[in-house]
């Protein structure tokens, strides 16, 4: 057609089963589905952001009534769910390590683990939405919040309706965040089963690393929650 | 302007030939511009038409036409701001002299009541030559208060006061029209604003029992209890209520804020939200207790505290503040 | 088989294994991962949105024929508005250049076999198929009448319509739009041809990664936006109602934090469209490439820091209004050096008037207006009194049927010998393309009035000075409605019966039109190396044919 034609390039053919068609090498292949999941974490972060900016606003409005409420918040079991996920997120680097390694059993132990920390995470959970309900600071009808802002001795009253919000907040948060969880544990569950059945070798784990950057995500946004929630002024 | 076919509504208020003029500029440049482009495109296309033989001569770009054709719409763009900015600071910036008038806006109709206790539904008569304010709040759900005549508009919310300010300049009827998707009647909720020459104005106000807003705020304060604590002696668990309105406020969690139509508002219905430095949050909110334009009394009553003493009925039963007390909030 | 010329009035046959012809199943097609035929998975589905929003338009224009609500209720006509609002928003402007045309071509500009992730690419079209699905079973449910905006507390707490199915169907094809973006990001950053640099990439690819960037950051805002929503509306929660301490103007600001960028993820392909078209008709590569592909990173970004100017009188400080004020005049300077960018493009050139470069004019002269505008709406002096009124309504719709369907059209026809194989016929395009223009402007230019005026929006009924604007209004509507049900004829009709088109007929630069038309399912039969710059058209000759080539 013209001098710039198009000149032709020979493709090598793919060795490896778990090259897709469109890309023509496995680094390239890597390489996309990498940048794809952290794109995907920068939509997670934006879909959070929304729930921590209307907390922050309502925070700096109704400080009192939200530190009341942060006061009544279970923070042994808060924090214990903090340790039990940042523990997680060392297994899951650990299962990452296992794969680069080619360690098939010490690979799936270490997804196991993750798992079952992640259930763990959710039973806690379960627990403390359960004080929830039996203090009667779930929002609706049986909301009833008497207890005061513990300010440094002093009892301050708070605006039941602001507390309220409080812990419409907290459930929305939390909630938006266990269902994440829930996802993460599914994903890890179905990454054990096919590390099981040795899909992963030690050139091809793309999916243990990136499912563990879903992992990292969701636990860093546990670790920004948790100050945020049960933290508030709280002193000795 | 043609009655079937308007092409420029009313000026009927100060600002309307503000705004008017700044249009009218915005207007002009973008004819221009537009007509620029149009030209352009036409006479360029015309011109280099393809035809046989005569090639396309490849341009990279020019520098100097990028900078230029973007800093030269930016300064542009810079006088459409400016101008702009300053006429919306006056609109938003009502004279301390303005006469309020408060509305309710609820689904769908629009409730109005003046200073002097003159109730209106759906319209609102105002004098010429008079600054008013209206403060306004809803019911329900969000509302817009609009009058083209006049080239304002605002927002009205529920939960909280906003305001909107004109001085009428020509007497005439003209729409008010809620601005706000509101519900299904929210095309319907509309009225007339009847703009009236004074002395009319005096007529109409003085042809129906009324009683003024701060006086229907009065006897509610005495009837809610609100006088046993609010006491102006300074000696009742809440503090002295008189020359409150507009001063600045010492809360007990250190901020100091300004007492406005909103503070007021929001203290009666949300008490523990700020508390006076120096007192005990014991007031029991009234949400739901009051309606709104009982909230509107109340907060009318407080305010007329803060007027100089002229006689009028609103101090009658409060002693003048002493003028060993200092102008800030009461503490104990 | 013989490739000499095929006598018009015989069914011809595509000589080649083509994507088009790969596999006749319904299956073939429902479970494709081929980025072409996604895209024309894509073309049926929002055509058909475009329809059914187009039916909600011509409701609303007849109703407003007249002062009086006579031919709705009021409450119908408030749930026709709404509909037409979200079905037009959602399920047909964001998704119709980046989802049809972006996911066609994109690989082909790229000089790659597909799109990065093409199982996602078939997710996002499930996303988008389910979502509309259930969008469907609301409008048939007794649909939403909140308007598109969805402003609370009406939404939450006084609307009696399907606000939770509504909003959960905007979630779900929310998604499709993250799912398409993070494709394109993947692709154009990963997959590019050797010798494909970014500065040789077409100016179509770049204002699609713009607006892709758009879509991962913006879109989650509105999902969770219609997260708190439904939660509020099903649980009573009271984060957006002041009776139970919440905010209706927080919700305002989420709600706009994307739907500003929208408007952006919107046009910003359009105006990729109109570069290649401006180039392509005047044989000539973009004046000032650098400055357009930028202007869209530009766009893309300051797109993010005006959102609250839709709140300019909804009660938001004074300060605040000015700096948005100030935000929106800088955002609107891309745009222009975009216009007076294609303008200069045709100095010197050979500028040839075929159906797709008619689209582009009108695109140009209808966005400059619907533009300027937009600056007018920014001046908030004035906005405070066209705001929430029928200036605003004609605003948007000048850039975005002005701007983003003309775009959509033109680069429809440009392509469409590419993407069926065959040509539209030449004479009907040029007149539908004409009904187009006077339609349109029949129909949103006394609307700028009306707005002055003082109509407010979304009124069901009008004071009577008001009702010869809106008869010239409904009239332009009838207009406008025979420009677009022409090419859904003559385009349908071509696939049978328009002539073969060769792989190249326009004579255009682009990686696409290096391969056949159709292209086959891969795409190339090898890889290119591009050792070109973009948009050379002084290496390549003029079809032979000033106009619409035909077969050969």
């Amino acid at each position: 057609m013209h001098d710039s034609q198009a000149v032709t390039v020979m493709e090598h053919e793919a060795h490896n089963p778990a090259l897709v068609h469109q890309f023509s090498d496995e680094k390239q292949q890597k390489n996309a589905a990498s940048l794809g999941m952290w794109l995907f974490l920068v939509t997670e972060i934006m879909f959070f952001g929304g729930m921590f900016c209307a907390y922050l606003i309502y925070r700096l409005t109704y400080f009192n009534a939200f530190a009341a409420g942060s006061q009544q918040l279970n923070i042994w079991l808060g924090a214990t769910n903090t340790a039990v996920l940042i523990v997680s997120s060392v297994t899951v680097v650990l299962a990452v390590k296992a794969a680069e390694a080619g360690k098939r059993k010490l690979l799936v132990g270490y997804l196991v683990v993750t798992v079952l920390l992640g259930m763990t995470f959710l039973v806690i959970k379960g627990f403390e939405y359960k004080e929830k309900f039996e203090k009667h600071h779930v929002p609706g009808s049986t909301f009833n919040f008497t207890e005061k802002f513990d300010d440094n001795g002093k009892q301050i009253p708070v605006n039941s309706k602001e507390a309220e919000l409080f812990f419409s907040l907290y459930f929305v948060m939390t909630g938006m965040h266990a269902i994440h969880m829930i996802i993460g544990c599914v994903l890890f569950t179905g990454l054990a089963i096919l590390a099981w059945k040795g899909h992963y070798t030690s050139s091809y784990f793309t999916p243990i690393e990136n499912g563990g950057l879903y992992w990292h995500l969701v636990d860093i946004i546990w670790i920004y929650l948790f100050p945020l929630l049960y933290l508030i002024s709280r002193h000795s | 302007m043609s009655k079937f076919l308007p092409l420029w509504p009313d000026q009927a208020s100060t600002m309307a030939s503000q705004v008017d003029a700044l249009y009218i500029y915005l207007l002009l440049v973008s004819g221009i511009m537009t007509a620029v482009i149009f030209l352009a495109v036409a006479i360029l296309a015309i011109k280099y038409r393809r035809v046989p033989g005569r090639d396309a001569h490849p341009i990279e770009g020019s520098m100097i036409l990028e900078i230029g054709w973007t800093v030269l719409p930016f300064f542009v763009m810079l006088t459409f701001f400016v101008w702009g900015a300053v006429l919306f600071f006056q609109e938003r910036t009502p004279p301390a002299d303005a006469t309020e008038v408060y509305v309710v806006a609820k689904q769908w109709m629009w409730k109005i009541e003046h200073m002097e206790g003159q109730r209106e539904i759906n319209e609102l008569h105002v004098p010429t030559g008079e600054n008013i304010k209206l403060i306004m709040t809803s019911q329900d759900v969000i509302h817009s208060f609009f009058i083209p005549a006049f080239r304002v508009k605002q927002d009205v919310l529920p939960g909280r006061y906003t305001t909107l300010w004109f001085k009428a300049t020509k007497p005439g009827t003209y729409h008010l029209f809620c601005a706000e998707y509101c519900g299904t009647n929210h095309s319907g909720m509309g009225g007339d604003i009847v703009v009236m020459e004074p002395q009319d104005y005096a007529q109409w106000m003085a042809g129906g029992p009324a009683l003024p807003l701060q006086d229907t705020g009065r006897a509610l304060f005495a009837q809610l209890g609100c006088a046993t604590c609010h006491r102006s002696d300074a000696q009742g668990r809440g503090p002295s209520l008189v020359g409150v309105y507009n001063s600045q406020v010492q809360l007990e969690d250190g901020r100091n804020v300004t007492a406005d139509d909103n503070y007021l508002r929001e203290s009666i219905l949300d008490p523990s939200a700020k508390i006076v430095k120096g007192f005990n949050p014991v007031m029991n909110s009234f949400q739901g207790i009051v309606s709104e334009e009982q909230l509107n009394a109340l907060v009318a009553y407080v305010k007329s505290l803060s007027e100089p003493p002229t006689g009028t009925a609103g101090l009658q039963d409060q002693p003048a503040p002493s003028p060993a007390q200092p102008q800030k909030a009461q503490v104990q | 088989m013989a490739s000499t010329a095929i006598p018009a009035n015989q069914a011809p046959v595509a000589p080649k294994l083509n994507y088009l012809n790969n596999g006749h199943t319904l299956k073939s097609w429902l479970l494709t991962t081929d980025h072409k035929r996604i895209a024309i998975l894509y073309l049926i589905s929002v055509s058909a949105f475009f329809f059914l929003g187009g039916f909600f338009a011509m409701l609303i224009r007849l109703e407003l024929l007249t002062p009086e609500g006579d031919l709705l209720a009021a409450d119908t006509y408030n749930k026709v508005f709404t509909m037409h609002g979200i079905v037009m928003v959602f399920f047909f402007l964001v998704p119709v250049v980046p989802a049809i045309l972006g996911n066609f071509l994109i690989p082909l500009m790229v000089g790659a076999k597909d799109l990065a992730f093409p199982r996602i690419n078939l997710l996002s079209w499930y996303l988008y198929v389910i979502g509309g699905i259930l969008f469907l079973h609301c409008m048939l449910n007794g649909g939403v009448d909140t308007g598109w905006t969805f402003y609370t507390p009406y939404s939450t707490s006084a609307s009696n319509t399907n606000v939770v199915e509504a909003g959960l169907a905007i979630f779900i094809a929310g998604f499709s739009s993250i799912f398409t973006g993070l494709n394109f990001i993947v692709t154009v950053h990963r997959m590019r041809a050797p010798g494909l640099t970014w500065d040789r990439l077409p100016l179509f690819v770049w204002s699609n990664y713009a607006t892709s960037v758009v879509m991962i950051l913006g879109t989650p805002v509105i999902a969770i936006t219609m997260v708190l929503v439904i939660a509020e509306r099903t649980l009573h929660l009271g984060i957006f109602d002041p009776r139970l301490g919440g905010d209706p103007v927080l919700f305002q600001h989420l709600f706009w934090f994307y739907s500003h960028p929208a408007v952006y993820i919107m046009i910003l392909p359009s105006m990729g469209v109109i570069s290649e078209l401006v180039a392509c008709f005047s044989r000539k590569r973009v004046f000032g490439y650098k400055f357009v592909a930028l202007s869209s990173v530009a766009i893309a970004i300051f797109g993010f820091l005006v959102w609250a100017h839709h709140l300019f009188v909804a009660g938001i400080s004074l300060y605040a209004a000015m700096v948005f004020s100030f935000l929106s005049f800088i955002v609107g300077v891309p745009s222009a050096v975009k216009v007076f960018n294609w303008t200069a493009t045709l100095y010197k050139g050979s500028v040839s008037f075929a159906t797709p470069m008619l689209y582009a004019f009108g695109f140009i002269g209808l966005f400059t207006i619907g533009g300027l505008t937009g600056l007018i709406l920014a001046t908030i002096g004035i906005d405070v009194h066209v705001t929430d009124t029928y200036f605003v309504v004609a605003h948007f719709h000048y850039v975005m049927v002005g701007g983003v369907l003309m775009g959509y059209l033109g680069g429809l026809h440009f392509w469409w010998p590419k993407i069926s194989g065959r040509m539209y016929p030449e004479g009907w395009a040029k007149l539908s393309a004409l009904f187009v223009f006077v339609g349109f402007n029949l129909t949103f230019f006394p609307q700028f009035i009306l707005g002055y005026v003082g109509m407010p929006r979304r009124y069901w009924q009008y004071p009577p000075e008001f009702q010869v604007l809106n008869v010239l209004s409904t009239a332009g509507a009838s207009v406008l409605a025979v420009g677009y049900l022409l090419p859904m004829i003559y385009l349908l009709w071509s696939l049978r019966y328009g002539p073969i088109a060769e792989a190249n007929p326009w004579g255009a630069a682009g990686l696409e039109w290096q391969t056949t038309s159709p292209p086959p399912t891969f795409n190339f039969d090898e890889t290119p190396v591009v050792t070109w710059e973009a948009y050379n058209y002084d290496e390549i000759p003029a079809p032979k044919e000033l106009e619409a080539p035909v077969a050969r």
